[in-house]
């Protein structure tokens, strides 16, 4: 009982002391190493596999569709099929393209997406490394994904792909700064970046305290991942697809992995960082329960974010832009400010965080307000019918 | 083995550097400066500057060298082949080179470097945070300052072409 | 703190090795009947006509710019914010100048129009 209720981390020490019977600690160290990040390695796969069948249910909901169900019961096999299809599928390399930077972009963008995995706690203990640095990592490591795309979109010499990539890299790039403000303002209220750390010390979600920097968050992250409505980085109507256009078979695989496990690890990060990670009920007590309400609230996220998807219409780009420099981050400044004042106030910790909310609820309130105003002005100055005048 | 990863590393970066310099393409140029920006985030990571070192990968990797891509990208005929590797100032150049790099060597052969025993901080993030407001407040404001001023320049600058 | 980043770059190189691998074994298994117009550009049954080097609008790189001193801003925020709950007032009032001088420079980019998308 003992040894279940904290299944994971005794599994570890077994295994470990097990090794260091009959090998040197650094032998143990290097073996151990290997193993957990041959682990995290499938999780961009494992993500694919799940959540691309969830996907295409969720949304044929929407649509008032029924979507896949062919394969196995309500198609839940649908992934296997198509994963034997792409890795039979011929290999297209176009003429023009530049062929060591047109191969080498697959590779990037797969390893930009699992190198997230390092630092997202599972569990008390269950992490890949507890790095001091932890959130700034994941922004750092995001750039990686970056300069895939850009290699990707120059290397297939397609104009497409090219515009695609130039889109997506501005996009990238305006998301990126109301994201860092949102994880900052997480950061100024515990102290610290240890992924790890964040979850110990969220004694109550701070979805509860952070509201603006938690929705900053997951705009941020639908934009970060090119999902509808910020897919005009990819609209298949306009640039087809965009930056990955010429990549066909395992290749094109390769990014829709990335895409998914992009995905999968954004919804993570945002139930670490604003859901109380592996927290929950008896979590303490029992710490193999953590990984399981860590999976439940992340799940809850990824389905937010497809139900987004599958309900708002795509952006242009001067709206997708003007929402992140204009909205978001002065918001996010706000709302890192606020917070920093709120904690120095001489009052128990309830207050100081009801104060945040508070502060919270009334920014957002204050900034739907004015995007209402300045949308009624644009609609006017356009003359557009449907307006009040 | 630091050392085994120093030598590793300094390979990498170097043979990166040669190729930034020696690549006819200059996208592929950009992409092969990315590389040396990885390997001297590992130099970081050797000097137990695991701060620097990430944000290293985010400025340099992450955001200068986009603007560098994008730069080369904004360019015309900038990526013909028949481009001239070498002008006619090649000889001046190269000669100032060595003659930076006697110098280099000079320096860094001849100084006797100082040494600390002290050990790092416990929480050295933390230490560099209260650092920030605490001794470096003024260096602090101004890099502000300096940051839009950057900032407005560029919009100038941008503006009166467009 | 060293062997944390050897975990890390143990890490990288299997993240590189599987898509390799992948890449390995579907080239294994794939048909390879290239022909010219297989192999042609895409551009939905066009030939493609003239450089896919075209110029690309100035207001990129503009945007780009705006963004590599929001990020130099972060990397000043992030030590900040973690050492915060252990300064006193003297560290909010800092930031909020710091923050405020940065603020100023968004609201001149956004005044001249940088921010406009034209």
């Amino acid at each position: 009982m003992e040894y279940i209720s904290n299944f994971f981390v005794n599994l570890g020490n077994s295994w470990t002391s097990l090794l260091s019977s009959f090998l040197p600690p650094w032998a143990v160290i290097l073996i151990n190493f290997i193993i957990v990040a041959l682990l995290l390695v499938l999780m961009p796969v494992i993500a694919t596999m799940t959540l691309t069948i969830m996907e295409r249910k969720i949304i044929a909901r929407i649509q008032n569709r029924i979507g896949p169900n062919r394969v196995g019961p309500w198609g839940i096999f649908q992934a296997i099929p198509d994963a034997i299809k792409l890795l039979t599928k011929e290999d297209i390399v176009p003429v023009n393209a530049d062929k060591p930077l047109f191969n080498l972009a697959p590779l990037l963008i797969f390893l930009g997406a699992a190198l997230l995995w390092a630092v997202i706690p599972f569990g008390r203990g269950v992490i890949g490394q507890d790095l001091n640095v932890g959130v700034l990592y994941l922004v750092a490591v995001g750039s990686i994904s970056t300069i895939a795309i850009v290699m990707a979109g120059w290397s297939s010499n397609n104009k497409f792909a090219l515009i695609g990539a130039f889109r997506i890299v501005a996009q990238l790039l305006s998301y990126e700064i109301p994201m860092v403000l949102a994880m900052a303002s997480v950061v100024a209220l515990v102290g610290t970046m240890k992924m790890g750390e964040i979850v110990e010390l969220q004694s109550i979600p701070f979805l509860l305290i952070l509201p603006v920097a938690f929705i900053t968050y997951i705009l941020a992250a639908a934009a970060e991942t090119g999902r509808a409505p910020f897919d005009l980085v990819e609209a298949d109507s306009e640039i087809v697809a965009g930056y990955f256009i010429e990549y066909s078979g395992l290749k094109f695989g390769w990014f829709y992995i990335a895409e998914y496990g992009n995905l999968l690890a954004v919804s993570a990060i945002a139930a670490t960082l604003f859901l109380g990670g592996w927290r929950g009920p008896f979590a303490d007590q029992a710490p193999v329960l953590g990984p399981l309400y860590f999976g439940i609230k992340t799940i809850l996220i990824v389905f937010l974010l497809m139900w987004i998807r599958g309900t708002w219409p795509r952006f242009r780009i001067d709206q997708m832009l003007a929402l992140a420099w204009k909205v978001l981050v002065p918001l996010g400044l706000f709302n890192l400010l606020w917070v920093a004042t709120m904690i120095k106030l001489p009052l128990p910790v309830w207050l100081q965080w009801a104060f945040i909310l508070a502060g919270n609820v009334l920014a957002l309130l204050v900034t739907l307000t004015l995007m209402g105003q300045a949308a009624k002005r644009y609609a006017a100055r356009r003359g557009m019918v449907g307006t009040r005048a | 083995m630091e050392q085994l990863f120093f030598i590793l590393l300094a390979l990498l970066t170097l043979s990166a550097a040669l190729m930034v310099v020696t690549t006819r393409n200059l996208l592929h140029a950009a992409f092969w400066l990315i590389l040396v920006f990885f390997g001297i985030a590992g130099f970081f990571i050797l000097l137990h500057a695991e701060f620097l070192a990430v944000v290293q990968v985010l400025i340099y990797i992450g955001a200068i060298s986009t603007l560098i891509i994008f730069a080369i990208m904004l360019t015309r005929r900038i990526m013909d082949p028949q481009q001239p590797r070498f002008n006619s100032q090649w000889g001046l150049v190269g000669g100032l080179a060595a003659l930076l790099f006697v110098v280099l060597a000079a320096v860094t052969t001849r100084v006797a470097w100082p040494t600390t025993s002290a050990t790092l901080p416990a929480e050295p993030i933390k230490q560099l945070g209260a650092d920030f407001v605490g001794v470096y407040a003024v260096p602090f404001e101004v890099a502000s300052v300096l940051l839009v001023v950057a900032m407005i320049g560029a919009i100038i600058i941008a503006r009166e072409r467009g | 703190m060293q062997s944390q980043y050897l975990f890390i770059a143990i890490f990288a190189v299997v993240a590189l090795a599987l898509p390799a691998i992948g890449l390995a074994v579907a080239w294994a298994l794939r048909p390879k009947k290239p022909n010219p117009i297989k192999n042609s550009t895409y551009e939905c049954g066009m030939e493609t006509i003239g450089e896919t080097w075209v110029q690309f609008r100035a207001q990129y790189y503009l945007y780009a710019l705006i963004f590599v001193v929001f990020d130099v801003e972060a990397a000043f925020i992030f030590p900040w914010a973690v050492a915060y709950n252990q300064l006193g007032l003297y560290a909010l009032v800092e930031m909020i100048l710091f923050v405020a001088i940065l603020f100023g420079g968004l609201m001149y980019a956004w005044r001249k129009g940088a921010l406009e998308w034209r």
